[in-house]
């Protein structure tokens, strides 16, 4: 049973970046320590409120009872108003985010914040955006959230200007237009033969479609899928993905780490609830379009690994890895092997949010921060163009002196958690995905082995890449002083290699949880009933809803 | 109607395919407008067509079948919304690209 104020707990995620970041637009860009205050606020909240969330998720699942909570919104019914949903996948999904969303922003503070105006609001925006995203139960809201965290990654991206990020901005904001605009193909398609949106709605009508209206049905997924894909980056139309992410600024890439994950969390939860298990043409609609552009991504992400010559590449072809890992296993599996994906999923997007805020420190001796110079003359007038001061004097932490032992440790940390070697976190989530993949049947197919040896190749690759570019960045002696390391910089990329370390440790616990999320997304029927049976508020005289 | 409604969807995303596939930058932005009309059409034509068919419903006797969908009209409101504040942040995006590179072609580099 939730009580009172904290049944509203869910739609928390949303609303407080909102009113946050409206209320820092009314702040002019010189204030900027109020605004890092405010948003540091915010970012703790999320947190807070993200994980009172799981816990209650935790007790609720464990305690017999469903863990689906349904908020509705304005308190319409569920097939007719919006309804936000918070279960195992979403829970799990919104504390990743505002891990990311408090190591980012911390890291920001030794001096991205001040690159360019409204760095705060888009940040929190962003993050609104993605949490939405999560929680909605239907699919057009899915396209509202997915724009507003797609106009504040236009905004991050941008930030810092220069022509490297003007131009890669002008690619993905084009490309991310059309695929909008393929989203809502694939929206029209499904409520012009479904009629209804609400995906536990379209849950219950798609298995009686037939004829002429199952084609437009199919072919209204198909073109969703393709948006999502773009999203999550498989290979014939991931191309952007490792220039636009090496092009934005550190903190705006770190955060980009959950991004392309929110296209896989949408494959995952719409097409495991509407086509997971059933018999017929639903139970494997689109399966191994996943399982082979998986394993051709996994194959474009090893070539580009490969060939990458500066870190921030091999950062987004260790993204474009994780993903064609995670769409291959998916496809492979369906709901078999989802809590070895979910695993990984986790441990591989702290492994390459890290690996992002790492790669800026290695590469700050190489680069003598040309890029961050180039800023744009001042658009409007409240604007604080001088983008950082260079003198220590009001930068927040301490200078650190044996720096290049932190940066060098943290790179091995990371890589080794990358390349999914023991006795990391990513080897365990690897081994967890292989190890369902291989017990799928009696008999494996050649396309499982494929994907299985991709995986550890990739890995190796990642390894080589690595360990190449390391030997080149930290480890040959310069003539230089080496760069000063700030807490604000070292202290995010300790946390998320904390939490990796800790996914370590409870690798037993955090399994277990991911286990009881692949079974609840294998339990449709307990999906649909929450969402569809979720009282009013105002039905029951205002009683305290049971859940 | 069905028929010029079908052309008007069909000729605006041809031409807008077309258009995005340009090198200018100016071409990608009309191209991207005119599919964000496509679609907005597509959307409303989800709906069903209907003549004469309001979609809220007024007081008094309500028979559904005497009103239009209006949801499907909802959803074009929000679409438009959105692409054309997205039309704009492109053009911003586009401005600064020439003002940076000093040219207009999307890869800001005009070497065939």
């Amino acid at each position: 049973m939730m009580q009172g104020w904290a049944s509203h707990l869910i739609v928390a995620p949303i609303l407080l970046p909102l009113l946050a970041a409206a209320a820092m637009l009314l702040l002019d860009e010189r204030r900027h320590r109020a605004k890092n205050i405010i948003s540091l606020v915010t970012v703790l909240a999320l947190f807070a409120v993200s994980v009172a969330l799981l816990v209650e998720t935790i007790r609720l699942g464990f305690s017999g009872n469903s863990a689906t909570r349904v908020y509705l919104l304005g308190d319409w019914a569920a097939p007719f108003g919006i309804s936000l949903v918070a279960d195992w996948l979403s829970s799990l999904m919104l504390v990743l985010t505002s891990i990311l969303g408090i190591t980012s922003l911390i890291y920001s503070y030794a001096r991205w914040d001040r690159a360019g105006p409204r760095f705060q609001a888009l940040y929190l925006l962003q993050l609104m955006g993605l949490n939405g995203a999560f929680l909605t139960g239907d699919l057009f809201n899915l396209f509202v959230f997915f724009e507003i965290l797609l106009a504040a990654s236009y905004g991050l991206l941008l930030h810092g200007s220069g022509p490297r990020r003007v131009k890669a901005g002008l690619h993905y904001v084009a490309i991310n237009v059309g695929a909008s605009l393929l989203f809502l193909i694939g929206v029209g398609l499904i409520y012009g033969v479904a009629g209804t949106l609400n995906m536990a709605d379209l849950a219950t009508i798609i298995p009686g479609t037939v004829g002429a209206e199952l084609t437009l049905l199919q072919s209204g997924f198909a073109v969703l899928g393709i948006a999502f894909l773009i999203k999550a980056g498989m290979w014939p139309v991931g191309f952007w993905l490792p220039r636009t992410y090496a092009a934005a600024a550190p903190p705006a890439a770190a955060l980009f780490a959950i991004l392309s994950k929110v296209g896989i969390y949408a494959l995952l939860r719409v097409y495991l609830l509407l086509f997971g298990g059933g018999e017929g043409w639903t139970g494997s609609f689109g399966e191994e379009w996943l399982l082979y552009g998986g394993i051709a991504t996994i194959i474009y992400g090893t070539l580009g690994i490969l060939a990458a010559r500066t870190l921030s590449r091999v950062a987004g072809y260790c993204v474009i890895i994780s993903s064609g890992t995670l769409l291959g296993a998916i496809g492979a599996g369906e709901g078999a092997v989802i809590g070895g994906v979910l695993f990984y999923l986790v441990s591989s997007t702290l492994g390459i949010s890290a690996f992002y805020l790492l790669v800026e420190l290695v590469e700050r001796k190489e680069e003598a921060d040309a890029s961050v110079r180039a800023v744009a003359e001042p658009v409007f007038e409240d604007e604080y163009t001088g983008a950082r001061t260079t003198d220590g004097e009001d930068e927040v932490g301490l200078v650190i002196p044996a720096s290049i032992a932190i940066l060098g440790g943290g790179f091995i940390f990371c890589s080794l958690l990358l390349a999914g070697l023991p006795p990391l976190s990513g080897f365990i989530a690897k081994f967890a995905v292989i190890h369902g993949l291989v017990n799928l049947g009696p008999v494996i197919p050649p396309t499982i082995w494929t994907l299985v040896a991709m995986m550890i190749v990739s890995g190796m690759a990642t390894m080589v890449a690595t360990t190449r570019a390391g030997i080149d960045m930290i480890w040959t002696p310069s003539e230089r002083q080496p760069p000063p390391l700030r807490l604000a910089e070292a202290l995010p990329v300790g946390l998320l290699l904390l939490v990796c370390l800790g996914l370590m440790i409870f690798a037993g616990p955090v399994m277990h949880y991911m286990e009881r999320t692949g079974q609840s997304l294998q339990d449709r029927q307990g999906y649909i009933n929450a969402v569809l049976g979720a009282e009013r508020v105002s039905d029951g005289a205002r009683a305290p809803r049971e859940l | 109607m069905e028929v010029v409604l079908a052309l008007g969807i069909g000729v605006l995303s041809a031409s807008g395919v077309w258009l995005i596939l340009r090198p200018r930058s100016f071409q990608v932005v009309l191209g991207l407008s005119l599919l964000s009309y496509a679609v907005n059409l597509f959307l409303y034509a989800m709906g069903r067509l209907r003549v004469d068919a309001p979609p809220l419903v007024g007081s008094g006797a309500n028979d559904p079948a005497n009103y239009a969908d209006p949801l499907p009209q909802a959803l074009v409101l929000t679409a438009i919304v959105i692409s054309f504040a997205m039309t704009a942040l492109l053009l911003v995006v586009i401005l600064a690209s020439r003002g940076l590179t000093g040219t207009d072609h999307v890869d800001g580099d005009d070497a065939e």
